[in-house]
């Protein structure tokens, strides 16, 4: 009773509606990705059992994919573990973020809200309320974007391990996962400290690609962070000499 | 220790790994005091986490650069970038890359 009540409410939020409609645009790149993720983790030899509970519990695309093939290699469960939290520090770095605007939560709520936090939350988040600050209606527009990608990534990966014995991986249709990312990044591409940060972490990612752990992720935003922080301070040396600061 | 228990924990772990990182910053009572140019510097952290994965996507091979043209994933990215030359958005530039991508890939096996 109090949950169904408490669910019509929320669908009836329009910052809800607005959350979860802003996902929209992402869904065929989630969609395609959560297909061959659900792909690969059947076909990296867990048991059915086994990769629909990966799925459901573990919902992070790249750490699962990451940690697949030491699955498969007998590695520790301290190196798989070890491996996924390099891939997901960025996570890290996001929290921090979203304390600004789900802090306030009661704890439970809060780390609940922030499990379910992907990358797209993130940046759906950003372009819709990019003043950095808490305002009214965030918590419900980030409820909405939470319910969509879960629905929109789950479904999509459970049919990928059901049908994996159907969908040739030499198709290759993580590429799809990419091409939606590239659009994201051209579309927070907005300036110069932006540029700068997007060409430093794109070029240390792959100049660090041998590092071990997909380490080279976080030396690349590491990298950038930091080149974006001295371009923004040269910028801002630059107006106050000029005197227009 | 059974392999399928071994699985389920390793797996339940992972779980756990997602839970702390993704709460990372979350999980104190109190507000944790960040520096004014740290949170500057999480703005851009998103766009260097995604240039970060999809730059190596795009130019590297079981972590070498690709060393020739004749891959899908080269013109197929340049139709994406092209097209959100013309006309900005995630949707559009994903198909036009896809509809570079598979005839590519499955009929020239790019």
């Amino acid at each position: 009773m109090f949950w169904s009540r408490a669910a019509s409410q929320l669908l009836n939020e329009p910052q809800f509606r607005r959350g979860a409609g802003d996902m929209l645009s992402v869904v065929p790149g989630i969609a395609a990705w959560g297909l061959v993720t659900g792909v690969a983790i059947a076909k990296s030899g867990l048991t059915l059992p086994l990769a629909v509970l990966m799925s459901l519990t573990v919902y992070s695309g790249s750490a699962q994919l990451a940690s697949l093939p030491l699955l498969a290699s007998g590695a520790p469960m301290w190196v798989v573990w070890a491996a996924a939290f390099c891939v997901n520090l960025r996570f890290v770095i996001f929290s921090a973020q979203w304390r600004i605007h789900i802090g306030h939560l009661a704890r439970p709520r809060r780390l609940l809200l922030g499990y379910l936090l992907a990358d797209l939350n993130l940046i759906t988040f950003q372009r819709h309320w990019p003043g950095g600050r808490r305002e009214p209606g965030q918590v419900a527009y980030i409820a909405g974007g939470i319910v969509a990608i879960w629905v929109c990534w789950q479904i999509p990966s459970l049919v990928g391990i059901f049908l994996a014995e159907a969908i040739p991986v030499s198709w290759g249709l993580g590429f799809a996962g990419t091409l939606a990312m590239l659009g994201l990044t051209y579309g927070l591409m907005t300036d110069r400290s932006t540029w700068t940060a997007a060409i430093v972490a794109g070029t240390a990612a792959v100049a660090a690609f041998a590092l071990p752990l997909k380490l080279n992720i976080v030396v690349a935003i590491a990298a950038a962070v930091a080149a974006g922080l001295l371009i923004e301070q040269a910028e801002r040396a630059h107006r106050h000499l000029r005197g227009d600061a | 220790m059974s392999d399928t228990w071994h699985g389920v924990l390793t797996i339940l772990g992972l779980a756990v790994v997602s839970f702390i990182t993704r709460g990372f910053f979350l999980f104190p009572e109190r507000e944790v005091k960040i520096p004014d140019w740290l949170t500057r510097g999480l703005k851009v952290a998103p766009l260097a986490a995604l240039a970060a994965v999809v730059v190596p996507e795009i130019v590297l091979t079981q972590g070498t650069l690709l060393h020739t043209w004749q891959d899908a994933r080269l013109p197929a990215s340049a139709a994406a970038t092209l097209y959100y030359l013309w006309r900005p958005g995630v949707l559009g530039p994903l198909l036009a890359g896809l509809a570079v991508f598979l005839p590519l890939r499955l009929a020239l096996g790019w």
